[in-house]
Protein backbone atom coordinates (compact mmCIF):
# COMPACT_ATOMS: atom_id res chain seq x y z
CA UNK A 1 0.00 0.00 0.00
CA UNK A 2 0.81 3.52 -0.79
CA UNK A 3 1.47 5.66 2.66
CA UNK A 4 1.74 9.27 2.80
CA UNK A 5 5.01 10.81 4.74
CA UNK A 6 2.25 11.54 7.91
CA UNK A 7 1.49 7.34 7.24
CA UNK A 8 4.88 6.70 7.00
CA UNK A 9 5.69 8.24 10.24
CA UNK A 10 2.79 6.55 12.05
CA UNK A 11 4.02 2.97 10.67
CA UNK A 12 7.58 3.94 12.13
CA UNK A 13 6.20 4.42 15.28
CA UNK A 14 6.49 8.61 15.52
CA UNK A 15 2.81 9.10 16.73
CA UNK A 16 3.17 6.13 19.69
CA UNK A 17 2.60 2.57 19.55
CA UNK A 18 -0.94 2.46 19.05
CA UNK A 19 -1.26 4.25 16.11
CA UNK A 20 1.78 1.92 15.19
CA UNK A 21 0.05 -1.30 15.79
CA UNK A 22 -3.31 0.42 14.48
CA UNK A 23 -1.65 1.09 11.33
CA UNK A 24 0.25 -1.73 10.63
CA UNK A 25 -3.62 -3.83 11.17
CA UNK A 26 -4.99 -1.69 8.55
CA UNK A 27 -2.07 -2.32 6.27
CA UNK A 28 -2.59 -5.95 6.84
CA UNK A 29 -6.45 -5.95 5.96
CA UNK A 30 -5.58 -3.73 3.02
CA UNK A 31 -2.98 -5.82 1.30
CA UNK A 32 -5.24 -8.76 1.91
CA UNK A 33 -8.16 -6.98 -0.41
CA UNK A 34 -5.37 -4.97 -2.97
CA UNK A 35 -6.28 -1.66 -1.68
CA UNK A 36 -3.61 1.09 -3.31
CA UNK A 37 -3.72 3.54 0.05
CA UNK A 38 -5.83 4.78 3.26
CA UNK A 39 -8.57 6.93 2.91
CA UNK A 40 -9.80 9.44 5.67
CA UNK A 41 -12.57 9.15 7.63
CA UNK A 42 -14.61 11.53 9.58
CA UNK A 43 -16.42 8.97 11.79
CA UNK A 44 -15.77 5.42 13.57
CA UNK A 45 -18.13 2.92 14.93
CA UNK A 46 -17.79 0.31 17.09
CA UNK A 47 -19.49 -3.32 17.77
CA UNK A 48 -17.71 -4.74 20.93
CA UNK A 49 -20.19 -6.30 23.25
CA UNK A 50 -18.28 -8.66 25.55
CA UNK A 51 -20.02 -11.84 24.12
CA UNK A 52 -18.07 -11.46 21.01
CA UNK A 53 -14.65 -10.24 23.06
CA UNK A 54 -14.44 -12.63 25.72
CA UNK A 55 -12.30 -12.71 28.25
CA UNK A 56 -9.50 -12.03 25.56
CA UNK A 57 -10.67 -9.11 23.89
CA UNK A 58 -11.22 -7.35 26.55
CA UNK A 59 -7.70 -8.16 27.94
CA UNK A 60 -6.37 -6.67 24.89
CA UNK A 61 -8.71 -3.58 24.93
CA UNK A 62 -7.52 -3.06 28.32
CA UNK A 63 -3.80 -3.68 27.15
CA UNK A 64 -4.58 -0.75 24.91
CA UNK A 65 -6.07 1.48 27.31
CA UNK A 66 -2.77 0.92 29.67
CA UNK A 67 -0.95 3.15 27.44
CA UNK A 68 0.10 6.79 28.27
CA UNK A 69 -1.98 9.58 28.49
CA UNK A 70 -1.68 11.53 24.70
CA UNK A 71 -0.84 8.47 22.67
CA UNK A 72 -3.94 6.24 23.37
CA UNK A 73 -7.27 8.65 22.27
CA UNK A 74 -8.73 8.26 19.23
CA UNK A 75 -8.12 11.21 16.79
CA UNK A 76 -12.13 11.28 14.61
CA UNK A 77 -15.77 10.72 16.54
CA UNK A 78 -15.63 7.07 17.50
CA UNK A 79 -18.63 6.00 18.99
CA UNK A 80 -20.14 2.49 20.09
CA UNK A 81 -22.55 -0.27 18.85
CA UNK A 82 -24.90 -1.60 21.42
CA UNK A 83 -23.80 -2.90 24.65
CA UNK A 84 -24.12 -6.13 25.91
CA UNK A 85 -26.54 -5.61 28.24
CA UNK A 86 -28.99 -2.84 30.03
CA UNK A 87 -27.39 -3.11 33.59
CA UNK A 88 -31.06 -1.82 34.96
CA UNK A 89 -32.69 -5.04 33.49
CA UNK A 90 -29.60 -7.64 33.66
CA UNK A 91 -31.01 -9.20 36.41
CA UNK A 92 -34.26 -9.67 35.00
CA UNK A 93 -32.19 -10.71 31.78
CA UNK A 94 -30.84 -13.61 34.11
CA UNK A 95 -27.27 -12.29 33.09
CA UNK A 96 -24.41 -13.28 35.62
CA UNK A 97 -21.97 -10.68 37.51
CA UNK A 98 -18.91 -12.27 35.21
CA UNK A 99 -20.86 -10.64 32.17
CA UNK A 100 -21.53 -7.40 33.61
CA UNK A 101 -17.78 -7.06 34.90
CA UNK A 102 -16.92 -7.95 31.48
CA UNK A 103 -19.42 -4.94 29.96
CA UNK A 104 -17.59 -2.62 33.21
CA UNK A 105 -14.36 -2.92 32.16
CA UNK A 106 -14.83 -2.97 28.58
CA UNK A 107 -16.62 0.39 28.81
CA UNK A 108 -13.62 1.83 31.49
CA UNK A 109 -11.27 1.11 28.88
CA UNK A 110 -12.82 2.61 25.66
CA UNK A 111 -13.97 5.85 27.51
CA UNK A 112 -9.81 5.43 28.50
CA UNK A 113 -9.67 5.42 24.45
CA UNK A 114 -11.62 8.38 24.04
CA UNK A 115 -14.56 6.01 22.50
CA UNK A 116 -18.03 8.18 22.89
CA UNK A 117 -20.41 5.21 24.71
CA UNK A 118 -23.03 6.11 22.18
CA UNK A 119 -24.46 1.93 22.72
CA UNK A 120 -26.42 2.56 19.51
CA UNK A 121 -27.28 1.08 16.16
CA UNK A 122 -29.60 3.48 15.03
CA UNK A 123 -27.07 6.48 14.92
CA UNK A 124 -28.10 7.42 11.74
CA UNK A 125 -31.37 8.06 13.23
CA UNK A 126 -30.06 9.55 16.62
CA UNK A 127 -26.23 10.96 16.68
CA UNK A 128 -25.20 12.27 13.30
CA UNK A 129 -26.17 10.39 9.71
CA UNK A 130 -23.00 10.59 7.54
CA UNK A 131 -23.84 12.66 4.40
CA UNK A 132 -23.52 11.77 0.94
CA UNK A 133 -19.94 11.05 -0.36
CA UNK A 134 -18.01 10.74 3.12
CA UNK A 135 -16.13 8.06 3.66
CA UNK A 136 -16.07 6.71 7.39
CA UNK A 137 -16.04 3.53 8.90
CA UNK A 138 -18.57 2.02 10.83
CA UNK A 139 -19.50 -1.06 12.31
CA UNK A 140 -22.58 -2.81 12.62
CA UNK A 141 -23.77 -3.94 9.19
CA UNK A 142 -27.24 -2.18 9.37
CA UNK A 143 -25.81 1.14 10.19
CA UNK A 144 -23.07 0.39 6.70
CA UNK A 145 -25.92 -0.77 4.63
CA UNK A 146 -28.50 2.25 5.47
CA UNK A 147 -25.60 4.96 5.58
CA UNK A 148 -24.41 3.47 2.32
CA UNK A 149 -27.54 3.12 0.18
CA UNK A 150 -29.46 5.68 1.85
CA UNK A 151 -27.19 8.02 2.76
CA UNK A 152 -25.01 7.87 0.18
CA UNK A 153 -21.73 7.21 2.35
CA UNK A 154 -18.63 5.58 1.95
CA UNK A 155 -18.13 2.28 4.34
CA UNK A 156 -16.78 -1.37 4.18
CA UNK A 157 -18.23 -3.41 7.22
CA UNK A 158 -15.61 -2.77 9.89
CA UNK A 159 -15.03 -5.08 12.63
CA UNK A 160 -14.04 -3.95 15.61
CA UNK A 161 -11.20 -4.10 16.12
CA UNK A 162 -10.62 -2.33 12.30
CA UNK A 163 -13.10 0.24 13.74
CA UNK A 164 -10.94 1.21 16.45
CA UNK A 165 -7.94 1.27 14.31
CA UNK A 166 -9.57 3.52 11.85
CA UNK A 167 -10.46 5.55 14.68
CA UNK A 168 -6.81 5.88 16.22
CA UNK A 169 -5.24 6.10 12.71
CA UNK A 170 -8.39 8.89 11.67
CA UNK A 171 -8.00 6.43 7.98
CA UNK A 172 -9.16 3.24 6.74
CA UNK A 173 -7.97 1.10 3.55
CA UNK A 174 -9.56 2.22 0.36
CA UNK A 175 -11.17 -0.70 -0.81
CA UNK A 176 -14.78 -1.93 -1.78
CA UNK A 177 -17.09 0.47 -0.88
CA UNK A 178 -14.87 3.42 -0.87
CA UNK A 179 -14.07 3.06 -4.50
CA UNK A 180 -16.72 3.84 -7.25
CA UNK A 181 -16.67 0.90 -9.18
CA UNK A 182 -17.17 -1.26 -5.91
CA UNK A 183 -20.55 0.78 -5.84
CA UNK A 184 -22.03 -0.41 -9.47
CA UNK A 185 -24.91 -2.66 -9.48
CA UNK A 186 -24.57 -6.69 -10.17
CA UNK A 187 -27.71 -7.25 -10.17
CA UNK A 188 -31.28 -6.28 -10.45
CA UNK A 189 -34.48 -6.71 -8.50
CA UNK A 190 -37.99 -6.03 -9.87
CA UNK A 191 -39.91 -5.81 -7.15
CA UNK A 192 -43.25 -6.67 -7.72
CA UNK A 193 -44.68 -6.33 -4.05
CA UNK A 194 -44.20 -2.88 -2.21
CA UNK A 195 -44.41 -3.60 1.67
CA UNK A 196 -46.15 -1.87 3.97
CA UNK A 197 -45.53 -3.42 7.71
CA UNK A 198 -41.50 -3.44 9.44
CA UNK A 199 -41.58 -7.02 9.30
CA UNK A 200 -42.88 -7.75 5.88
CA UNK A 201 -39.93 -4.89 4.32
CA UNK A 202 -37.70 -7.44 6.53
CA UNK A 203 -38.79 -9.92 4.74
CA UNK A 204 -38.20 -8.25 1.68
CA UNK A 205 -34.71 -7.41 2.60
CA UNK A 206 -34.31 -11.02 3.59
CA UNK A 207 -35.15 -12.47 0.27
CA UNK A 208 -32.95 -9.77 -2.14
CA UNK A 209 -30.59 -10.69 0.68
CA UNK A 210 -30.50 -14.16 -0.39
CA UNK A 211 -30.73 -13.42 -4.25
CA UNK A 212 -27.59 -11.17 -3.85
CA UNK A 213 -25.63 -13.89 -1.67
CA UNK A 214 -22.50 -12.49 -0.86
CA UNK A 215 -20.87 -9.13 0.54
CA UNK A 216 -19.34 -7.62 -3.23
CA UNK A 217 -22.75 -8.03 -4.60
CA UNK A 218 -24.82 -4.83 -5.64
CA UNK A 219 -28.56 -5.20 -6.07
CA UNK A 220 -30.79 -2.04 -7.24
CA UNK A 221 -34.28 -2.41 -7.11
CA UNK A 222 -36.93 -1.54 -8.96
CA UNK A 223 -40.56 -1.42 -8.66
CA UNK A 224 -40.70 0.48 -4.92
CA UNK A 225 -43.93 2.77 -4.90
CA UNK A 226 -44.06 5.70 -3.06
CA UNK A 227 -41.61 6.72 -0.55
CA UNK A 228 -40.46 4.38 2.47
CA UNK A 229 -40.26 5.93 5.76
CA UNK A 230 -36.41 5.22 7.90
CA UNK A 231 -38.16 2.46 9.55
CA UNK A 232 -38.87 0.59 7.07
CA UNK A 233 -35.84 0.91 5.14
CA UNK A 234 -33.81 0.68 8.58
CA UNK A 235 -35.44 -3.12 8.88
CA UNK A 236 -35.50 -4.05 4.89
CA UNK A 237 -31.27 -3.05 4.92
CA UNK A 238 -30.30 -4.45 8.24
CA UNK A 239 -32.26 -8.10 7.07
CA UNK A 240 -30.48 -7.67 3.52
CA UNK A 241 -27.26 -7.50 5.18
CA UNK A 242 -27.81 -10.21 7.55
CA UNK A 243 -29.04 -13.02 5.51
CA UNK A 244 -26.92 -11.82 2.35
CA UNK A 245 -23.60 -9.98 4.00
CA UNK A 246 -24.95 -6.94 1.57
CA UNK A 247 -23.34 -3.73 2.24
CA UNK A 248 -25.17 -1.59 -0.15
CA UNK A 249 -28.19 -1.78 -2.25
CA UNK A 250 -29.67 1.08 -4.70
CA UNK A 251 -33.52 1.59 -5.21
CA UNK A 252 -34.17 3.32 -8.54
CA UNK A 253 -35.77 6.75 -7.93
CA UNK A 254 -34.73 7.06 -4.17
CA UNK A 255 -31.50 6.39 -2.74
CA UNK A 256 -29.20 8.62 -3.90
CA UNK A 257 -26.70 7.06 -6.76
CA UNK A 258 -29.60 6.04 -8.66
CA UNK A 259 -32.11 8.05 -10.17
CA UNK A 260 -32.29 5.77 -13.22
CA UNK A 261 -30.77 2.42 -13.13
CA UNK A 262 -28.75 3.28 -16.51
CA UNK A 263 -26.88 5.44 -13.07
CA UNK A 264 -25.49 2.11 -11.68
CA UNK A 265 -26.72 -0.71 -13.41
CA UNK A 266 -25.03 -2.64 -17.20
CA UNK A 267 -27.53 -3.33 -19.51
CA UNK A 268 -26.63 -7.34 -18.87
CA UNK A 269 -26.90 -7.46 -15.25
CA UNK A 270 -28.79 -10.21 -14.07
CA UNK A 271 -32.62 -9.52 -13.71
CA UNK A 272 -34.29 -11.14 -10.35
CA UNK A 273 -38.62 -11.08 -9.70
CA UNK A 274 -39.69 -10.90 -6.35
CA UNK A 275 -43.40 -10.88 -5.24
CA UNK A 276 -45.63 -10.88 -2.30
CA UNK A 277 -44.98 -14.70 -1.80
CA UNK A 278 -41.10 -15.30 -2.05
CA UNK A 279 -42.04 -12.26 1.18
CA UNK A 280 -44.90 -14.43 3.08
CA UNK A 281 -43.11 -17.52 1.96
CA UNK A 282 -39.82 -17.01 4.29
CA UNK A 283 -41.68 -15.82 6.91
CA UNK A 284 -43.70 -18.97 7.36
CA UNK A 285 -40.44 -20.71 6.91
CA UNK A 286 -39.97 -19.82 10.09
CA UNK A 287 -43.57 -20.11 11.82
CA UNK A 288 -42.81 -23.76 13.40
CA UNK A 289 -44.59 -23.80 16.35
CA UNK A 290 -48.01 -21.53 17.96
CA UNK A 291 -46.86 -20.82 21.46
CA UNK A 292 -44.52 -18.47 22.65
CA UNK A 293 -41.98 -17.73 25.26
CA UNK A 294 -41.05 -14.53 24.67
CA UNK A 295 -41.79 -11.52 22.30
CA UNK A 296 -38.79 -9.40 21.27
CA UNK A 297 -38.29 -6.05 19.87
CA UNK A 298 -34.93 -5.00 18.69
CA UNK A 299 -32.08 -5.67 15.47
CA UNK A 300 -32.07 -2.91 14.65
CA UNK A 301 -32.88 -0.85 18.40
CA UNK A 302 -36.08 0.86 18.00
CA UNK A 303 -36.85 4.56 17.15
CA UNK A 304 -39.16 6.92 18.72
CA UNK A 305 -41.96 6.47 15.93
CA UNK A 306 -41.78 2.51 16.67
CA UNK A 307 -42.07 2.85 20.33
CA UNK A 308 -45.03 5.65 19.90
CA UNK A 309 -46.93 2.79 17.60
CA UNK A 310 -45.58 -0.37 20.13
CA UNK A 311 -47.24 2.14 23.09
CA UNK A 312 -50.57 2.49 21.14
CA UNK A 313 -50.69 -1.48 21.03
CA UNK A 314 -50.41 -2.50 24.03
CA UNK A 315 -52.37 0.28 26.12
CA UNK A 316 -55.08 -1.40 28.12
CA UNK A 317 -53.61 -4.63 27.32
CA UNK A 318 -52.08 -7.57 29.91
CA UNK A 319 -49.05 -9.76 28.79
CA UNK A 320 -49.49 -13.21 29.35
CA UNK A 321 -45.99 -13.94 28.30
CA UNK A 322 -42.77 -11.40 29.16
CA UNK A 323 -42.42 -8.46 26.05
CA UNK A 324 -39.09 -6.64 25.70
CA UNK A 325 -38.41 -3.77 23.60
CA UNK A 326 -35.01 -2.63 23.18
CA UNK A 327 -34.09 1.10 22.01
CA UNK A 328 -30.97 3.12 21.93
CA UNK A 329 -30.01 5.17 25.19
CA UNK A 330 -30.51 8.64 23.18
CA UNK A 331 -34.19 7.45 22.21
CA UNK A 332 -35.27 6.21 25.91
CA UNK A 333 -35.53 9.08 27.45
CA UNK A 334 -38.04 10.43 25.23
CA UNK A 335 -39.88 7.77 25.57
CA UNK A 336 -40.27 7.94 28.74
CA UNK A 337 -40.77 11.65 28.82
CA UNK A 338 -43.88 10.65 26.14
CA UNK A 339 -45.20 8.10 27.84
CA UNK A 340 -44.61 5.69 25.61
CA UNK A 341 -42.14 3.73 28.07
CA UNK A 342 -44.80 3.90 30.95
CA UNK A 343 -48.12 2.02 28.43
CA UNK A 344 -45.81 -0.55 27.11
CA UNK A 345 -44.59 -1.77 31.20
CA UNK A 346 -48.53 -1.14 32.15
CA UNK A 347 -49.15 -3.85 30.28
CA UNK A 348 -46.61 -6.11 31.69
CA UNK A 349 -43.74 -5.23 29.00
CA UNK A 350 -40.25 -4.26 29.40
CA UNK A 351 -38.10 -1.31 27.67
CA UNK A 352 -34.26 -1.38 27.82
CA UNK A 353 -31.83 0.69 26.42
CA UNK A 354 -28.22 0.41 25.23
CA UNK A 355 -28.26 -2.92 24.39
CA UNK A 356 -29.59 -5.17 21.52
CA UNK A 357 -30.98 -8.61 21.98
CA UNK A 358 -29.01 -10.53 20.28
CA UNK A 359 -25.64 -9.69 21.63
CA UNK A 360 -26.63 -9.54 25.21
CA UNK A 361 -25.59 -13.08 26.03
CA UNK A 362 -28.75 -14.57 23.84
CA UNK A 363 -27.86 -18.52 24.46
CA UNK A 364 -27.45 -17.82 28.51
CA UNK A 365 -30.45 -15.59 28.76
CA UNK A 366 -33.24 -18.03 26.56
CA UNK A 367 -31.41 -20.48 29.00
CA UNK A 368 -31.99 -18.73 32.36
CA UNK A 369 -35.55 -17.45 31.38
CA UNK A 370 -36.83 -20.58 29.84
CA UNK A 371 -37.05 -18.68 26.61
CA UNK A 372 -36.69 -20.77 23.34
CA UNK A 373 -39.84 -20.15 20.97
CA UNK A 374 -39.53 -16.38 20.50
CA UNK A 375 -41.58 -13.92 18.08
CA UNK A 376 -40.27 -10.53 17.03
CA UNK A 377 -41.12 -8.33 14.14
CA UNK A 378 -37.72 -8.29 12.89
CA UNK A 379 -36.21 -10.24 9.74
CA UNK A 380 -32.70 -9.99 11.31
CA UNK A 381 -33.26 -11.11 14.22
CA UNK A 382 -35.15 -14.59 13.02
CA UNK A 383 -32.29 -15.18 11.12
CA UNK A 384 -29.79 -14.61 13.80
CA UNK A 385 -31.45 -16.25 17.03
CA UNK A 386 -31.04 -19.68 15.38
CA UNK A 387 -27.99 -20.27 15.96
CA UNK A 388 -28.11 -19.55 19.81
CA UNK A 389 -30.91 -22.08 20.00
CA UNK A 390 -33.85 -20.58 19.66
CA UNK A 391 -37.09 -21.17 17.41
CA UNK A 392 -37.55 -17.77 16.26
CA UNK A 393 -40.85 -16.66 14.48
CA UNK A 394 -41.55 -13.51 12.46
CA UNK A 395 -45.18 -10.99 12.39
CA UNK A 396 -46.33 -8.01 12.29
CA UNK A 397 -45.65 -5.52 15.43
CA UNK A 398 -49.30 -6.17 15.76
CA UNK A 399 -49.66 -9.42 15.78
CA UNK A 400 -46.47 -9.96 18.05
CA UNK A 401 -48.10 -7.53 20.47
CA UNK A 402 -51.31 -10.11 20.51
CA UNK A 403 -48.85 -12.70 21.31
CA UNK A 404 -47.49 -11.50 23.92
CA UNK A 405 -51.51 -11.41 25.21
CA UNK A 406 -52.49 -14.47 24.27
CA UNK A 407 -49.42 -16.54 24.66
CA UNK A 408 -49.63 -18.01 21.17
CA UNK A 409 -48.96 -16.96 17.56
CA UNK A 410 -51.70 -16.84 15.14
CA UNK A 411 -50.91 -18.42 11.48
CA UNK A 412 -49.98 -16.03 8.91
CA UNK B 1 -0.35 -38.84 -8.62
CA UNK B 2 0.14 -35.38 -8.67
CA UNK B 3 -0.54 -32.84 -6.12
CA UNK B 4 -3.76 -30.78 -6.97
CA UNK B 5 -2.98 -26.65 -6.69
CA UNK B 6 -5.42 -23.98 -6.74
CA UNK B 7 -4.17 -20.24 -6.70
CA UNK B 8 -6.19 -17.83 -4.85
CA UNK B 9 -6.65 -13.68 -5.70
CA UNK B 10 -6.61 -12.76 -1.39
CA UNK B 11 -4.50 -14.57 0.83
CA UNK B 12 -3.01 -13.53 4.89
CA UNK B 13 -1.03 -15.87 7.78
CA UNK B 14 1.11 -18.27 8.22
CA UNK B 15 1.54 -22.18 6.14
CA UNK B 16 -0.85 -24.86 7.67
CA UNK B 17 -1.38 -28.99 7.13
CA UNK B 18 -4.80 -30.26 8.11
CA UNK B 19 -7.89 -32.13 7.48
CA UNK B 20 -10.50 -30.45 5.27
CA UNK B 21 -14.38 -29.70 6.46
CA UNK B 22 -16.36 -28.87 3.54
CA UNK B 23 -19.24 -27.65 2.61
CA UNK B 24 -21.47 -25.45 -0.32
CA UNK B 25 -22.48 -23.05 2.70
CA UNK B 26 -22.00 -19.78 4.29
CA UNK B 27 -19.79 -18.87 7.58
CA UNK B 28 -21.02 -16.43 10.36
CA UNK B 29 -18.92 -16.94 14.22
CA UNK B 30 -22.28 -15.45 15.49
CA UNK B 31 -24.92 -17.29 13.68
CA UNK B 32 -23.41 -20.16 12.43
CA UNK B 33 -21.20 -21.71 15.67
CA UNK B 34 -21.72 -23.02 19.36
CA UNK B 35 -18.55 -21.29 19.95
CA UNK B 36 -18.71 -22.79 22.82
CA UNK B 37 -18.64 -26.80 22.33
CA UNK B 38 -16.62 -25.54 19.05
CA UNK B 39 -19.50 -27.08 16.43
CA UNK B 40 -21.62 -25.62 14.18
CA UNK B 41 -25.12 -24.69 15.36
CA UNK B 42 -27.21 -22.90 12.87
CA UNK B 43 -29.78 -25.70 12.32
CA UNK B 44 -29.77 -25.05 8.85
CA UNK B 45 -26.32 -24.81 7.99
CA UNK B 46 -25.10 -27.67 5.81
CA UNK B 47 -22.41 -28.67 8.79
CA UNK B 48 -24.79 -28.43 11.37
CA UNK B 49 -23.60 -30.62 14.71
CA UNK B 50 -20.10 -30.73 13.22
CA UNK B 51 -16.82 -29.87 14.90
CA UNK B 52 -14.96 -27.57 13.28
CA UNK B 53 -12.17 -27.04 15.95
CA UNK B 54 -8.17 -28.08 13.75
CA UNK B 55 -10.32 -28.28 10.53
CA UNK B 56 -9.47 -26.82 7.39
CA UNK B 57 -12.44 -25.12 6.46
CA UNK B 58 -13.55 -24.75 2.76
CA UNK B 59 -16.49 -22.79 2.24
CA UNK B 60 -18.61 -21.06 -0.15
CA UNK B 61 -18.90 -17.44 1.27
CA UNK B 62 -18.30 -14.93 4.50
CA UNK B 63 -21.86 -14.08 6.13
CA UNK B 64 -23.59 -12.19 8.49
CA UNK B 65 -22.42 -9.06 11.46
CA UNK B 66 -19.24 -7.51 12.05
CA UNK B 67 -19.02 -9.64 15.33
CA UNK B 68 -16.80 -12.77 13.74
CA UNK B 69 -13.90 -10.27 13.57
CA UNK B 70 -13.81 -10.23 17.58
CA UNK B 71 -15.07 -14.06 17.70
CA UNK B 72 -12.09 -15.44 15.92
CA UNK B 73 -9.46 -13.69 17.94
CA UNK B 74 -11.56 -15.39 21.27
CA UNK B 75 -11.71 -18.63 19.55
CA UNK B 76 -7.82 -18.44 19.58
CA UNK B 77 -7.33 -17.92 22.90
CA UNK B 78 -9.15 -20.55 23.88
CA UNK B 79 -7.78 -22.95 21.03
CA UNK B 80 -11.75 -23.69 19.66
CA UNK B 81 -10.57 -22.39 16.16
CA UNK B 82 -10.64 -23.62 12.92
CA UNK B 83 -6.84 -24.56 11.59
CA UNK B 84 -7.73 -22.14 8.59
CA UNK B 85 -10.92 -20.65 6.53
CA UNK B 86 -11.09 -20.93 2.70
CA UNK B 87 -13.61 -19.08 1.06
CA UNK B 88 -15.36 -19.02 -2.53
CA UNK B 89 -15.91 -15.60 -1.71
CA UNK B 90 -14.73 -13.19 1.65
CA UNK B 91 -16.35 -10.23 3.45
CA UNK B 92 -13.89 -7.71 4.93
CA UNK B 93 -15.25 -9.05 8.97
CA UNK B 94 -14.07 -12.18 8.14
CA UNK B 95 -10.79 -10.65 6.40
CA UNK B 96 -10.45 -8.31 9.57
CA UNK B 97 -11.10 -11.21 12.22
CA UNK B 98 -8.39 -13.69 10.44
CA UNK B 99 -5.59 -10.87 10.78
CA UNK B 100 -7.15 -9.99 14.08
CA UNK B 101 -6.70 -13.65 15.27
CA UNK B 102 -4.14 -14.53 13.64
CA UNK B 103 -5.69 -17.27 11.30
CA UNK B 104 -4.36 -18.55 8.12
CA UNK B 105 -6.86 -17.60 5.51
CA UNK B 106 -7.37 -17.75 1.15
CA UNK B 107 -10.41 -16.27 -1.08
CA UNK B 108 -11.41 -16.16 -4.43
CA UNK B 109 -10.85 -18.93 -7.24
CA UNK B 110 -11.12 -20.07 -10.34
CA UNK B 111 -13.43 -22.58 -9.80
CA UNK B 112 -15.80 -23.39 -7.13
CA UNK B 113 -13.16 -24.65 -4.36
CA UNK B 114 -16.26 -26.37 -2.29
CA UNK B 115 -16.77 -28.63 -5.41
CA UNK B 116 -13.10 -28.77 -6.14
CA UNK B 117 -11.96 -30.16 -2.62
CA UNK B 118 -13.72 -33.44 -1.20
CA UNK B 119 -14.34 -33.74 2.41
CA UNK B 120 -11.57 -34.98 4.45
CA UNK B 121 -8.66 -34.47 2.33
CA UNK B 122 -5.44 -33.16 3.84
CA UNK B 123 -4.90 -29.79 2.70
CA UNK B 124 -2.27 -27.51 2.78
CA UNK B 125 -2.82 -23.52 2.99
CA UNK B 126 0.16 -21.91 2.16
CA UNK B 127 -0.65 -17.85 2.12
CA UNK B 128 2.65 -16.67 1.63
CA UNK B 129 2.10 -18.65 -2.16
CA UNK B 130 -1.64 -17.87 -2.41
CA UNK B 131 -1.98 -21.59 -2.63
CA UNK B 132 -3.78 -24.57 -1.60
CA UNK B 133 -2.38 -27.98 -2.46
CA UNK B 134 -4.51 -31.02 -2.40
CA UNK B 135 -2.39 -33.14 -0.46
CA UNK B 136 -4.39 -36.56 -0.40
CA UNK B 137 -8.20 -37.16 -0.63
Amino acid sequence: MELNDEEQDILAGKAGPLPQQAVQHQIKVGDFFGARDLVPVSQAHIMADTESLGEAGVRWLEKLASLTEGQRTVRVPTITDPRGTDFAHAAFLGQTAGMLDLERRTIAAFVQLGVSMTDTCINYQTIQAPIYNEHVAFGDTGVVIYSNSICGARSNFEGGPSALAAGITGRTPRYGFHLPEGRRATLRICAEFTPDTLNDWGALGGVIGRIAGNYWAVPVIEGVQGTPRSDQLKHFGAAMASFGSTALFHIVGLTPEARQVTDVAAADAPVHRVTRHDVTALQKSYHNDDKVDVVVFSAPQLSLFELRDLAGLCAGRRFAVPLLAVTSPQVKPDSDRMGYTAHIENAGGTVMSGMCFYQSYAREIAEANGWKRLVTNSAKLVNILGGYGYRPMIASMEACVDAAVSGKLERI
Amino acid sequence: MMDRIFHARHAMGQTVRGVALVANDGFSARYDLDRNAGTFSRPAHKLASQSYVGKILVLDTAKGGVASAWMLHEMQSRGVIPLAIVFNSVNPILAQGAAFGDVPMLAGFDVDITAAIANGAELEVNPQMSRLTVLSG
